[in-house]
């Protein structure tokens, strides 16, 4: 990544599309300058003449022609969330206006903040440590609720206590050995390999722990991979229409990496789908049978969850058995749509065959509060303990692995009753990863890698 | 009145232990080096204990003796007793300590300076230090001026030294010499920035009224392992030490006259160290401790002064007399000399580079207690550095960087000029994160090709260092192709030693690599055993038993050597790094890290900061020169 410093960056901080509030950020040496050159006050007063924490209300301007009313908000440096001058812009909300603004602000000499590099230089500046760099990069691209909180339980610490936790076991231990060995005429009292066994079990349990809330943070947070089948005109694009609306919560709208699938990420409850549809259900009219259903077959093996659509108006057809004998073990969910019509479907087969069944109508909105508490439910979001330390990344998992690898050494070794001088090296090495992740000690390695993990955005 | 004395090429100030071997090695290598000493019995004086080694200072020692140095070879002659500590805790932590004849060891190494080629002692006092650019003016204090074009620091206690005893405070140096009392102000109109340390010694007490009949008796392993791979004599224990223990009545003395301790009254005011403390420091910060234990040991072989480690104290006379007449065995003791704290100055590390070199005055150079450590081992290896560099620089060559992944003393100097000492530095085992490699049994293997390359190590004893690295490779080429057949007298052999029978044939190195089993354990079947230096076999043993762990260690090394290799240019101004935090800014400009690696263990230099300078040198590094 290499990054000019000399520059003042913008970029819009809020998600687009969401909220009635947009926030253009603009951070570094000209940010009050640039900011007062696309602003005009209604007071008449300048953003150069404002104490820092503080505000004025006026119109953004775009070469004279006012876009928007605004609120503009200074921090200045070294008080500011990236240790720079900073500047934020709250317009109106739209995609539109939102869009004008900042291409005002960069017309008037700023550039275009790269991924994650508002946090990246918050971190440079020494406003915050690694833990809580990454913590703030996943809340930015933290999908649901239940995520959200959880990446604020890393801001405070949570995660950072756990890890203080283990590494306090474990430098007490090494102190001890070290006291122990470096001391041999002081009356050190032995170190007993019951209590270092003792010791080395609890710390490796703790990080094997976090190790496991890995994998189960990741589903909530990152979403899980969401199918939804059935045969056209059964209702999906309506489905998918209203989860995506009603929630207001599109985070991302992606093309696939073929052409053929579209995904988006709604949050329902607290879980986070990314519903994948494909091509021939984006153009109902296309049948399943063209896709095929070999291929249907190999996308529901894939995925985390199916929604199978079915209408409760017609009875079931060939197409629906295919769909209902392919569901096997996958976890799914069985729609009946169109509930306010009459029910002429075999729910008695669907029900045996998907793992929940829920009846909604999809284009009034009944039974929404149904479907959400099943996807809950058999996501596991809603047992998903969003208070508990969790890793909520590769390079944090990475570190605890590296901790706890040599710790299961460590134990080994005690057994097997090898010299505790190789013992104390590999407590220390565990100690040493985990300052890694704390961010007390790191190598241009880590450093690299976790920017290159920011998100667009903040 | 002052007079021109001469001109000469390297200036040592001071011939305790730094001063030895800084003026040693620099003669050795061809220097004409002038060593300067306040009293010319005091040569390689041991005012503290009368012993050297222990853990990770015996490792020092090792590596001092296998790059060249001499404090090892002379510690063998002077040897009354050998121990290994920590035998049982694991090869990486094995540690040598000698207790050794102190006038003995003082004699032995003024003769060695004396007769050293190159090399003049003289006993006088330095009173100014100039500098001149291209060289170094000396004056003592009769007036005698000399030109260098080098001058090495090692004043130990006596800069600026002054003994305190309870309420009795004087200047002095350590027993009772003179101090050094106009060096410090000349140091300082240089611009160096001198601090206040201060140590302390115990008593030293008659023999003849000690009473050993009950008191443990501590005596040393048999056979001696010598410190130096020079010392081919078998050395025999002379002496043995004693083991005593403090009491109740110890503690309530020195708690009801703690006010008198200069410690406590706050009359001292210089640091001192955190990992030797006084026995009134030990029993007020342990006060849930019911005993401390003491070690009663012999001063030389010819004297019958006995040293009470473990018992410094700064406590008035009578104080002290009243508290060791309460310990078992020393009821009745007679006091020879009474313990005394001292308070000296020393400078701040951080103002040296890595040969030691203080990086705003070229050619100036600080060894020992001078440069904030504590302790004969860790003065030698830093004379050692200091000399050795100093040499090599008025030669034009290359200087010897020892690095953290290869030393003991590479360690010593890189904590000493990267993070500084705030109280005496003492090294241990746990300074060294790469301690599993740096043994003091492979002191030679990782040493001496340095000490040759520097020009210290001579033919012969080069030659005799190869051979027996070829011997040992052959060794280890035999163990590993060796085959033992399971047959009854191995098994019986194996299930002896609780470990599990063989059913097929297993190489010899496994067998080695068993907890339960050693070289040792195996000789019964082992028949084709060649007849070898012992200290091949236990590297050997070593390295087949913790070949994982080496293994990993190397690993290690790798990766920090590759931090190592990022040099940072010696002229910048961190201030013109944008993005660094001031603290760091400051941390930076006062250590001038050489590389990445150093700079990343600087204590206020984050992680962010690391990653700043990163980022900036990957960048090119535009930065603006100091003035």
């Amino acid at each position: 990544m290499n990054i000019d410093y000399q520059n003042t960056i913008a970029a819009i901080s809020t998600p687009t599309g969401v909220g009635g509030i947009s926030v253009i950020r603009i951070s570094g040496e000209n940010a009050v300058e640039i900011a007062d050159s696309v602003f005009q006050s209604v007071s008449g007063r300048h953003i150069s003449d404002i104490k820092g924490y503080t505000a004025l209300f006026g119109k953004v301007c775009d070469e004279g022609e006012a876009i928007d009313e605004a609120v503009v908000t200074l921090f200045k440096a070294p008080h500011s969330y990236t240790g720079e001058d900073v500047v934020e812009i709250s317009c109106h909300g739209g995609m539109y206006i939102t869009n004008r603004v900042l291409r005002s602000v960069l017309k008037a000499g700023a550039v275009l903040a790269g991924p994650g590099e508002f946090t990246e230089r918050a971190f440079i500046n020494g406003k915050i440590d690694l833990t809580e760099s990454e913590a703030v990069m996943d809340l930015i691209s933290a999908k649901g609720r239940a995520a959200a909180r959880s990446a604020l339980g890393i801001k405070e610490g949570r995660l950072r206590a756990e890890i203080d936790s283990v590494k306090a076991l474990l430098i007490d231990d090494a102190a001890h050995l070290s006291a122990w060995a470096d001391y041999p005429e002081e009356d050190i009292p032995e170190v007993s390999s019951d209590s270092l066994f003792h010791n080395l079990t609890e710390a490796c349990g703790k990080l094997d722990a976090l190790l496991k809330s890995y994998d189960s943070g990741r589903a909530v947070k990152q979403g899980i991979d969401t199918l939804i089948i059935g045969k056209p005109n059964v209702g999906k694009s309506t489905l998918m229409n209203l989860l995506a609306g009603v929630q207001k919560s599109i985070v991302t709208d992606i093309p696939g990496t073929t052409r053929d699938i579209i995904e988006e990420t709604v949050v329902i409850g607290s879980a986070v789908l990314i519903l994948s549809d494909t091509a021939g259900l984006r153009d109902s009219d296309d049948p399943i049978e063209r896709i095929g259903v070999e291929l249907v077959k190999k996308r529901l093996s894939s995925c985390g969850l199916a929604l199978a659509v079915f209408d409760a108006s017609r009875p079931l057809d060939e197409n629906d058995h295919n769909m209902l004998d392919l569901l096997g073990d996958v976890p799914s969910i069985a729609i009946i749509n169109k509930n306010d019509l009459e029910c002429v479907v075999d729910t008695d087969l669907i029900e045996s065959k998907a793992k929940k069944t829920v009846y909604i109508s999809a284009s009034s909105g009944d039974g929404i509060d149904r479907l959400t508490q099943a996807v809950e439910e058999i996501t596991g979001a809603a047992t998903f303990d969003e208070n508990a330390a969790v890793l909520s990344n590769e390079r944090q998992y990475q570190c605890v692995m590296r901790a706890a690898e040599p710790l299961h050494e460590a134990l080994k070794a005690v057994e097997d009753g090898v010299t505790l001088d190789a013992v104390t090296v590999l407590i220390e090495e565990a100690i040493q990863n985990l300052l890694e992740l704390t961010g007390e000690r790191a190598s241009d390695t880590i450093v690299h890698s976790v920017f290159s993990k920011f998100c667009v955005g903040k | 009145m002052s007079y021109f004395a001469g001109k000469y090429d390297i200036a040592v100030i001071g011939a305790g232990h730094a001063g030895i071997e800084a003026a040693l090695s620099a003669a050795r290598l061809g220097c004409k080096t002038v060593v300067f000493t306040i009293n010319m019995d005091a040569v390689g004086n041991c005012p503290c204990n009368p012993s050297i080694g222990g853990t990770a200072k015996g490792h020092l020692v090792r590596e001092i003796d296998a790059l060249g140095g001499e404090m090892g070879k002379t510690a063998d002659e002077c040897m009354l007793q050998m121990r290994m500590l920590n035998r049982g805790k694991g090869p990486a932590v094995h540690s040598l300590r000698a207790q050794i004849d102190r006038r003995k060891y003082s004699e032995v190494m003024k003769h060695k300076l004396e007769t050293q080629e190159n090399l003049e002692l003289h006993q006088a006092e330095i009173v100014s230090v100039k500098e001149f650019g291209d060289h170094w003016e000396l004056e003592t204090r009769m007036g005698a001026r000399y030109e260098f074009k080098a001058v090495i620091i090692a004043t130990g206690t006596y800069l600026g030294g002054r003994i305190f005893v309870g309420e009795v405070s004087y200047e002095s140096g350590p027993d009772g010499i003179f101090p050094a009392t106009f060096l410090g102000q000349s140091l300082k109109d240089l611009g160096i920035s001198l601090r206040r340390f201060k140590t302390g010694t115990p008593a030293r007490v008659l023999r003849s009224s000690i009473d050993f009949s009950e008191l443990e008796v501590q005596a040393g392993d048999e056979p001696v392992v010598p410190f130096s791979y020079e010392t081919k004599d078998q050395l025999e224990n002379k002496v043995v030490c004693h083991v005593s223990w403090t009491n109740e009545k110890t503690k309530k003395i020195i708690l009801d006259n703690i006010n008198r301790s200069p410690l406590f009254s706050g009359m001292i005011h210089g640091v001192g160290p955190r990992y030797c403390p006084s026995i009134e420091d030990k029993i007020v910060r342990f006060a849930d401790k019911e005993r401390h234990q003491l070690f009663i040991e012999p001063c030389g072989e010819n004297t019958e002064e006995m040293y009470l480690q473990g018992m410094s104290s700064s406590l008035p006379e009578e104080v002290q007399l009243k508290f060791y007449h309460s310990i078992k065995g020393l009821e009745n003791v007679i006091m020879m000399r009474c313990a005394y704290a001292i308070e000296y100055d020393c400078a701040d590390p951080l103002q040296m580079d890595n040969t030691l070199e203080f990086m705003d005055h070229p050619g100036l150079y600080g060894a020992g207690q001078f440069n904030g450590s504590s302790g004969y081992e860790e003065a030698a290896a830093q004379g050692l550095v200091a000399g050795i560099n100093a040499a090599l620089k008025i030669k034009g060559e290359e200087p010897m960087i020892l690095d953290r992944a290869g030393s003991y003393i590479g360690t010593l100097v890189d904590d000493l000029v990267t993070k500084g000492a705030n109280d005496p530095y003492r090294m241990m085992t746990s300074r060294s994160e790469y301690r599993l490699i740096l043994r003091q049994d492979n002191a030679d293997e990782r040493m001496t090709p340095i000490g040759r390359g520097v020009g210290l190590i001579s033919d012969e004893r080069y030659e005799r260092f190869l051979k027996k690295q070829e011997l040992k490779a052959l060794e280890l080429k035999r163990i590993r192709s060796t085959v033992i057949a399971p047959c009854e007298k191995v098994n019986e052999l194996l299930v002896s030693r609780e470990t599990s029978p063989i059913t097929s044939g297993v190489k010899l190195a496994d067998l080695i690599k068993r907890p339960q089993l050693s070289y040792e354990a195996l000789e019964s079947i082992d028949t084709d055993r060649p007849s070898l230096d012992p200290n091949i076999f236990e590297q050997i043993e070593v390295e087949v038993k913790y070949e994982g762990y080496i293994k990993k260690q190397l690993a290690q090394v790798e990766q920090m050597r590759r931090l190592e290799k990022k040099v940072l240019p010696s002229d910048i101004d961190y201030r013109s790094v944008r993005g660094l935090r001031l603290e760091a800014q400051e941390k930076l400009n006062r250590v001038h890290p050489t590389n990445l690696g150093q700079a990343s263990r600087i204590s206020g230099v984050s992680p962010a900061d690391i990653s700043v300078l990163v980022i900036w040198m990957s960048k090119g590094g535009a930065y603006e020169k100091i003035d």
